[in-house]
């Protein structure tokens, strides 16, 4: 911890810190692990970093031609010194490979941050985001409203090409891909605007897909939904079929309702056969909970 | 390095061909490293296969559905006959140097690779006009196409390389680099025949099994 | 006649001019300005090629040549040649997200797009490969004592297919748009659906040919280790530059073949509707992401392993010391090798697989840095004991030592999945690599070119401009990539044309103020061989050993004759120049000289590269007939020469002898220079040993050695 003091204390000296989206200020426990575990191995490195530094200038000014040093021009090995350089690496590894070990599976984002999740449907677009959210039977564009302090998992595809998505302060990325689903479990313990984003080069508009990702008490975030399915904007398949055509969105558009199943339908655009053939695939249910770890991003199942 | 040492895996010619035998060692080497990477191409269009047969499918046909066990057992049989003869030209080559047995033994050889070939394009003209599986069909069929295509690229490449070898037989007789040149298209050739073992094994018959 | 038959889909505006004049924009003037000076460049050659009348001498003496040494310095002059393309081309990116802020700028969203593409294709397929390419080509058989490599005809093909590539990519300057998929080009964008047009067509021949090229050097090159060693060149008495080629050429073997399939496989989607990586109907692009990382990540060492192996001879000369650990190195140098393909995943941690899965590929990656970590160490340990020379390659390697273990710190960041899941597509991978492939490869590679560049031309490089350049490239990296670093951790996605956040303006201007600093360090770079030109009278080091030398190709003359060896030579030990200065026994008469077989030159080659370039360049532009032509053409090319049974011509043992006896006095005459007199015109390339300096004198010519048994 005091580790990560120290990387606060520097970002808060040095410009640029104060910008909206990075996990230097994390807003939630998976962005602040990420942050701390960037600090371990970051620490951990200096083992093999700082006797670089300090031997090599020593070296050079003892061995410099002229220099104090003895000149061995023969001498080519010494088993000790090789016990050590290849020694402290493989001990260096062996931790570094079981703190990535632990971190790894610990903050898998596939894993539920909690019962009852929040399910939110991400649909990647040119160049903008839709989200779906089933259980309030609200749509939104570019603009993630989530409930502070509430597990959220967010199940992503493509209705176009690949993209990444990623809300800095609150997660790291994961892959939309078109025909597929992949997910991210995320939960927000501060109130705020985050930005989200794409950081996977999708053409031109690509430089302005971001996002709102607006962390309300749950009170607030009630509130939102209810004044959100007031909106009379609806969208189904004309609708979403509209939206594929690639455009950047400025103003966050807000949908009262959607059609059921939608974010299903458009995995089924691409993947027919496995959405339909092998049932509830992709239908917007609740996840079932987490359990083991094969979760290859395939269609539906 | 005495002769002895002198070892190339390969036809030996050693006993008959001292001065070719000494000149095959690094060519030979080179042509053998020349087939790992092109069997490390196969590999991964093997793999691409294995991936895309299952998941590749896109409610197109199935592997069961559009393979011709009966034609693709024929064609196996062709093209081991046919690396059988091959065996034969080259020792031929290697203990009499005998250029009408030898080109013999290359016609025959060539008539089978050729007679494989039109085989497969055949196999193909029924899959695309009596089931309706071209290679743009499905991710599935692409990997079919491309996996086969390249090995049927590769024979006919073969079959050219036969003929100009049969012409260099005949214009220039069995100067060491002729002879060099045969021994490496007859590694070639066997090496078809061991990636054609493979897909006739996992996408023929795994395909129709599963 | 149909101009769609004849022309394809080349149109009046296809041309880059047209952009300029239909719709006039700063980013469209570059464009142009862009296609003018490829033109232009391309007029000047002509022109002074008539002038000086030498189309004759390039064409004779250069392009058919298949000369190991030959082929090497083309590829070198190809690798710099693009090199300015493409560092011209990020310093306009650095300039582009420099003045951007808000959507500022002075490029279009698409220009950019094709910037980033180019530039990284460029950097990596057409410089970086040419450039340890070349060098390998150039000293390899030198150190191993041999003539050339196992097949100079092959080789020459290999670097004709690579400058048809470079070609291919220099015409897109001015016919036509290149890809803005990245130089990873991944699908579905670059699918036909979301990329229509030449530009990913152009990526895709331009790096299949590339690919193919580098394929057949590393066949080459691994055979030729295996087979041409000479005399009691045991494979661990050979310097470390060739374990490092031999591990490069098998990686190439084995890599390269992945990227050809994928590279076939975009193709044949593009082309003709197959679904290999297209959205539906079966197609999954993730294959693609596995196939190109299978090439992409083997290939990071496939351009680190033979600057590894430029940073040992590097070390080890101008600490006038053997190398420590020689063993750990080589054993160091395969685990690398092999361990390069068990981590391909780390490039996509993010596509939602497993945590298993990404735990195991980052523990992988992991276990990559420690043999990694123990070279960088050996290297420090090899000045340990030594006599350091602050040479300009000296410099460029403590640079390295530095830079690259930091380099390598952020790598270990990044395999960590929860670490890569933030910074993954951000300016701090982009740092990562840079910080990897610019102080490691590219100064490696400039570190060689200073240091070999007297045996190649038989005159030293000014080391004053050199050591300006130094100083110029070194903060120049420090400046153009950590705030990149910085600005990824804060956030800052790659591959952006504009901002919103303020605050990343100081950062961006630090970045262009370092971009500044390396444009003006190949400017020095540029001056420093053009000075040296000039000045060749008084930097000449014809006897051989400007640098004390340690290997073999020090013990021979500068330029090498093109049969490099007059008689094969012997070897006993490692660093076996170096041992015979110490035993007093270099630069003694052979007892005999013999006829030496050498391959004649050929057209066979040039043909080939032209026809590859015509093929490609009308596949990119579905010019059919011209496809058809070209490729026929280019495989009766192949059939003809396989007909041609006079291809080797002898140099009589008598011309061998006048010429090598010649040298071997005039290096016996010569008094030698001591190692702090190295940088004056004294140093006519005899070196006196460090160490040594009061044991040789003149060696005496009475008693000539038998050099074969």
């Amino acid at each position: 911890m005091t580790l990560r003091g120290i990387v606060g204390l520097l970002a808060a000296a040095v410009p640029g810190t104060a910008s909206a989206g990075s996990f230097l200020e994390p807003a939630g426990p998976i962005a602040s692990a990420q942050f701390s575990h960037f600090g371990v191995i970051s620490a951990l490195m200096l083992i093999v970093i700082v006797p670089m530094f300090v031997a090599l200038p020593i070296v050079l000014y003892r061995y410099r031609r002229g220099g104090k040093g003895t000149y061995r021009p023969d001498w080519e090995f010494n088993w000790g010194l090789e016990v050590v350089i290849w020694g402290i690496p493989v001990a260096l590894a062996l931790a570094l490979g079981m703190a990535l070990w632990k971190h790894t599976l610990e903050y898998d984002p596939y894993r539920a941050l909690g019962p009852e999740p929040l399910v939110v449907e991400v649909v990647a677009l040119d160049w903008k985001f839709l989200f779906l959210y089933p259980e309030q039977g609200v749509a939104t564009i570019n603009l993630l409203a989530l409930p502070e302090d509430r597990p959220v998992t967010l199940r992503l595809t493509s209705g176009t090409v690949m993209q990444s998505f990623i809300i800095p302060r609150l997660a790291g990325q994961i892959y939309a891909m078109a025909g597929m689903q992949t997910q991210l479990n995320l939960l927000a313990s501060e109130t705020g605007d985050f930005i989200g984003r794409n950081t996977q080069y999708n053409g031109l508009g690509f430089a302005t897909q971001s996002f709102t990702t607006r962390v309300m008490s749950p009170d607030a975030f009630a509130g939102w939904a209810e004044a959100t399915k007031a909106q009379p904007a609806a969208l189904d398949a004309a609708g979403f079929a509209k939206l594929l055509s690639p455009s950047v969105v400025s103003e966050p558009v807000l949908y009262g309702r959607f059609t059921p199943g939608l974010f299903g339908q458009v995995m089924a655009r691409f993947a027919p056969a496995m959405v339909q053939g092998h049932g509830q695939a992709g239908m917007a249910a609740p996840p079932a909970p987490h359990q083991g770890h094969h979760h290859m991003p395939e269609a539906g199942r | 390095m005495s002769l002895s040492e002198r070892l190339h895996p390969g036809l030996n010619l050693a006993g008959t061909d001292p001065e070719g035998h000494e000149a095959a060692e690094e060519v030979l080497f080179g042509f053998w490293i020349f087939l790992m990477s092109d069997l490390v191409l196969f590999a991964v269009l093997f793999a691409t296969y294995a991936a895309m047969s299952v998941q590749g499918i896109a409610g197109g046909p199935r592997p069961a559905e559009v393979f011709d066990l009966t034609a693709a057992f024929l064609e196996t049989m062709l093209l081991l006959l046919s690396s059988f003869a091959f065996g034969f030209a080259m020792l031929e080559m290697k203990y009499r140097e005998n250029r009408r047995r030898v080109l013999s033994w290359l016609l025959v050889t060539g008539v089978l690779g050729a007679a494989f070939v039109g085989m497969e394009l055949h196999d193909y003209y029924v899959m695309i006009t009596a089931h309706a599986a071209p290679p743009q069909a499905s991710g599935f069929l692409s990997a079919y196409y491309l996996l086969t295509g390249t090995h049927a690229l590769h024979v006919s490449s073969g079959l050219v390389w036969m003929a100009i070898m049969a012409v260099q037989v005949m214009v220039i007789g069995f100067s060491t680099p002729v002879k060099l040149r045969l021994m490496r298209l007859a590694l070639f050739w066997h090496m078809l025949d061991v990636v054609w073992i493979g897909i006739f094994t996992f996408v023929y018959l795994f395909g129709v099994v599963s | 006649m149909n101009w769609e038959l004849i022309f394809g889909q080349i149109k009046w505006n296809s041309f880059v001019f047209s952009g300029a004049i239909e719709n006039p924009s700063l980013s469209e003037f570059i464009a142009s300005g862009a296609g003018f000076i490829a033109v232009l460049g391309a007029l000047a050659a002509v022109i002074l090629l008539t002038v000086k009348g030498w189309w004759v001498p390039l064409w004779r003496d250069w392009l058919t040549s298949v000369d190991h040494k030959k082929v090497g310095i083309m590829y070198i002059a190809i690798a710099l040649v693009m090199f300015a393309r493409a560092v011209i081309e990020a310093a306009l990116i650095r300039a582009q997200q420099l003045s951007a802020y808000d959507g500022g700028g002075f490029l279009s969203a698409d220009h950019f797009g094709q910037l980033f593409s180019t530039h990284g294709t460029i950097m990596i397929f057409f410089v970086a490969m040419p450039f340890i390419t070349g060098l390998m080509n150039y000293v390899m058989p030198l150190q191993i004592g041999a003539r050339d490599v196992s097949f100079p005809l092959l080789n020459a093909i290999s670097l004709m297919l690579t400058m048809a590539g470079a070609i291919l990519i220099m015409v897109s300057l001015v016919v036509g748009q290149f890809s803005t998929g990245g130089w990873s080009a991944y699908p579905p964008f670059t699918g036909i659906e979301f990329s229509p047009g030449e530009g990913v067509d152009y990526w895709i021949w331009a790096v299949s040919l590339g690919s193919i090229g580098s394929t057949l050097t590393g066949l080459n090159f691994a055979v030729t280790i295996y087979k041409k060693r000479c005399p009691g060149m045991t494979l661990f008495r050979m310097p470390l530059f060739c374990w490092t080629t031999l591990c490069t050429s098998i990686l190439m073997i084995f890599a390269m073949a992945p990227l050809t399939a994928a590279t076939i496989m975009l193709a044949l989607d593009r082309y003709a509707g197959f679904h290999f990586f297209t959205n539906g109907d079966g197609g999954n692009m993730m294959n693609y992401a596995n196939l190109f990382w299978l090439f992409g990540h083997p290939e990071v060492y496939i351009l680190i392993l033979p600057a590894f192996g430029v940073w040992s001879e590097v070390v080890a000369t101008f600490a006038s010391k053997r190398i420590y650990g020689y063993t750990s190195l080589v054993y160091a140098t395969m685990c690398i090798a092999v361990l390069s393909f068990a981590v391909w995943l780390h490039h996509f941690f993010t596509m939602g697989q497993s945590a298993n899965v990404n735990a195991v590929f980052g523990i992988a990656t992991m276990v990559i840095g420690v043999p990694t970590g123990v070279k960088v160490y050996d290297w420090l340990l090899t000045m340990v004991g030594g006599r350091i020379r602050f040479t300009t390659p000296m410099l460029f390697h403590i640079n390295f030592l530095l830079t690259f273990i930091l380099g390598g710190m952020t790598g270990v960041l990044l395999a960590n999945p929860g670490v890569d899941f933030q910074v993954h597509n951000t300016l701090f991978l982009v740092a990562h690599f840079h910080n990897m492939i610019i102080p490691g490869v590219l100064f490696g590679m400039f570190a060689a070119v200073q240091f070999w560049f007297p045996k190649v031309f038989g005159f030293r490089l000014h080391e004053g401009l050199g050591r300006a350049s130094f100083w110029c490239f070194a903060p120049g990296f420090l400046l153009a990539f950590f705030p990149l670093y910085w600005l990824g951790m804060m956030g800052a996605t790659r591959r952006t044309y504009m901002w919103s956040d303020p605050s990343y303006l100081p950062w961006l201007a630090l970045a262009m103020a370092g971009a500044a600093l390396i444009l003006a360090g190949f400017a020095l770079m540029v001056a420093q061989i053009v000075v040296s030109v000039r000045r060749r009278e008084q930097l000449a080091a014809p006897l051989g050993d400007p640098w004390d030398g340690r290997a073999l190709e020090w013990s021979i003359p500068s330029p090498p004759p093109e049969w490099n060896f007059a008689v094969l030579p012997q070897v006993t030990a490692r660093d076996p120049f170096y041992e015979a200065k110490k035993a007093g026994i270099a630069y003694r008469s052979p007892a005999a000289y013999e006829d030496i077989e050498v391959p004649r030159n050929t057209a066979t080659a040039p043909l080939i590269g032209l026809f590859a370039c015509a093929w490609a360049f009308a596949l990119v532009w579905h010019i059919w007939w011209l496809v058809v032509v070209s490729f026929v053409l280019m495989w009766v090319v192949v059939i003809v020469r396989s007909f041609q049974t006079d291809t080797e011509e002898t140099v009589p043992a008598a011309t061998v002898k006048a010429a090598n006896e010649a040298f071997l006095a005039a290096a016996r005459a010569a008094p030698g220079v001591a190692r702090d007199r190295e940088m004056t015109s004294e140093n006519r390339g005899r070196a006196l040993p460090e160490g040594l300096e009061g044991r040789s004198g003149p060696v005496s010519s009475r008693a000539p050695v038998e050099v074969l048994p």
